[in-house]
């Protein structure tokens, strides 16, 4: 069961970086929520066979990994492991979209290979965008920033409660696994009908801390509102930061700067 | 709530699926008292401590803390006064950071961001865990996380406090600082354990639970001498109280 174990410890690491202190990790939560949000809008809004627009995108991720001093290896390995859902929702269109668009160097290139590209270029982009946000602020203080962004509490505080105890159950899923395992001699017991078995009992599990939670929380003086106390400064360089990268979207969005760029280029050696 | 005594009165109470776990249970705890509550797994150990902050509602009988019944609308109030503390940390500890769980309930009661801050820091330093303060709490060890279980209760300054289980998993040092801490607190303790040496050195009474009923009620010393009683109840005498296994000296062990 190497990837629960895996698993757990990628979480963990990214809770390590979210720990760092560095200009990116000190911006608000909510400045870097928001201005994530106008980056996803952005990206996701252009045409299904843009590909030259989107590059200039990748300064986002790459800037905030850069000055955030996330590992670049790292990231990049993250962004493999979900790379093949992407893949597979674009892997038809150049099967099923055959019209020649473009022809370079004397090769046809047809539009379902373009907007392959798109997509995975759209989905290295946002995908990059969450992780940096999430290895910069911390699962915690995504959250928050949301809460206090007005989304309703109990959204927020079910996700912290999913972060909270996705490390509980991926650790008794853990030892079930290793239990069963360590009583299956080759393929036997390994099966089918012991995993279902395993996880109606992982439910079950869920079921029963879920309620020793309830409890504890009631003990406290639960009354239905999770009050989470942190005080959030929201400082003139926060704002300076979403509304400076906001409107460098917007540019980005409005004006085909790749294109511009090569224009202006070929202009002044014409 | 002046006096908090913890009366007990002809407790009841069987599970949805029929299981009867409580059986006529009665006892009177005064001010101060330390209790130790030891029986063999399934006497009904934990669901009666359920009972004493209305976690559960008796089938029969009743609870009243100080002069305050036990009942749906004095809940705020009798949580207010016992604090309980969880057997499994991990069910205790659901907040994002140390700080936050520790101020979820003070927060609850609704008292003002600095007196927060002030119970936070004061409960955090009781049980030496103030460098804890920012870290996730899966991130601790066992005997941290029972300090900062503990901690999460102080912080409401309760009146009475109720533990289940607290020594099990600790390590022998982590242990013996969760003793020692223990017996620094003036509250009201009522300890269910299967640790009796642990009772043995924290508590003056002892009251035995056996299938629902209670066994045996009277002083620590005495309960943990009656070798009959003992062996009815599924138990045995403290280990400092058997014999020294390398000098055969002599301690009396109890006959099964």
């Amino acid at each position: 069961m190497a990837g629960i174990e895996s698993g757990l410890y990628q979480l963990g690491r990214i809770d390590q970086l979210a720990a760092q202190d560095t200009p990116i990790h000190r911006v608000d939560p909510r400045a870097k929520v928001v201005t994530t949000l106008v980056f996803l809008v952005c990206v996701v809004s252009f045409g299904k066979y843009e590909i030259l627009q989107l590059l200039p995108f990748a300064f986002f991720p790459v800037v905030l990994a850069s000055e955030g001093d996330l590992p670049f290896g790292y990231l990049g390995r993250r962004l493999l492991v979900a790379a093949p859902f992407a893949v597979v929702i674009g892997m038809f269109n150049p099967l099923l979209d055959r019209t020649v668009i473009v022809h370079i160097g004397g090769i046809a290139i047809a539009a379902g290979w373009i907007s392959f590209i798109s997509i995975i270029l759209r989905f290295l982009l946002t995908t990059a965008a969450a992780l940096v946000l999430i290895a910069t602020t911390g699962m915690n203080g995504v959250c928050m920033a949301i809460e206090r962004l007005g989304a309703p509490d109990v959204f927020a505080v079910q996700l912290l409660f999913l972060y909270r105890y996705i490390f509980v159950l991926a650790d008794e899923a853990l030892t079930m696994s290793r239990a069963r395992s360590l009583r299956s001699f080759g393929r036997r017991g390994m099966g089918l009908k012991v995993y279902g078995q395993i996880l109606g009992h992982l439910l079950l599990r869920t079921y029963a801390r879920a309620e020793r939670i309830y409890n504890a929380m009631l003990c406290r003086g639960f009354d239905g509102h999770v009050r989470i106390m942190r005080r959030l400064h929201f400082s003139g360089a926060d704002l300076a930061f979403m509304l400076g990268w906001s409107a460098a979207f917007v540019v980005f969005r409005i004006y085909n700067i790749p294109l511009l760029l090569g224009l202006a280029v070929t202009r002044s050696v014409s | 709530m002046t006096h908090h005594s913890i009366e007990v009165t002809d407790l009841g109470f069987s599970y949805p699926d029929g299981t009867k776990a409580l059986d006529g249970v009665t006892f009177e705890i005064t001010h101060g008292e330390s209790v130790a509550i030891v029986g063999a797994n399934g006497a009904g150990k934990s669901t009666l401590l359920m009972h004493l902050n209305g976690i559960l509602t008796p089938s029969r009988g009743s609870v009243r803390i100080g002069d305050v019944p036990v009942s749906k609308d004095t809940l705020p109030d009798i949580r207010k006064a016992v604090g309980m503390v969880f057997q499994d940390p991990d069910d205790q500890l659901f907040m994002p950071t140390v700080r936050e769980d520790v101020a979820f309930g003070p927060m609850n009661l609704g008292l003002p961001a600095q007196d927060i801050d002030a119970r936070v820091d004061d409960a955090l330093a009781r049980v030496d865990a103030t460098r804890l303060m920012d870290r996730p709490p899966y991130r601790l060890s066992g005997g941290e996380k029972r300090a900062v279980s503990i901690a999460t209760v102080l912080a409401m300054c309760p009146n009475v406090l109720v533990m289940d289980e607290p020594s099990s998993n600790l390590d022998p040092c982590a242990r013996r600082r969760l003793i020692e801490l223990l017996r620094s607190f003036g509250h009201t303790k009522i300890i269910a354990t299967h640790d009796l040496d642990m009772a043995l050195d924290l508590c003056e009474r002892t009251i035995v639970m056996s299938e629902g009923t209670i066994a045996a009620d009277g002083t620590t010393a005495d309960v943990f001498a009656d070798d009959s009683l003992l062996v009815r109840c599924r138990l045995e005498r403290p280990l400092v109280m058997q014999g020294c296994p390398v000098c055969r000296g002599q301690g009396v062990r109890p006959r099964v």
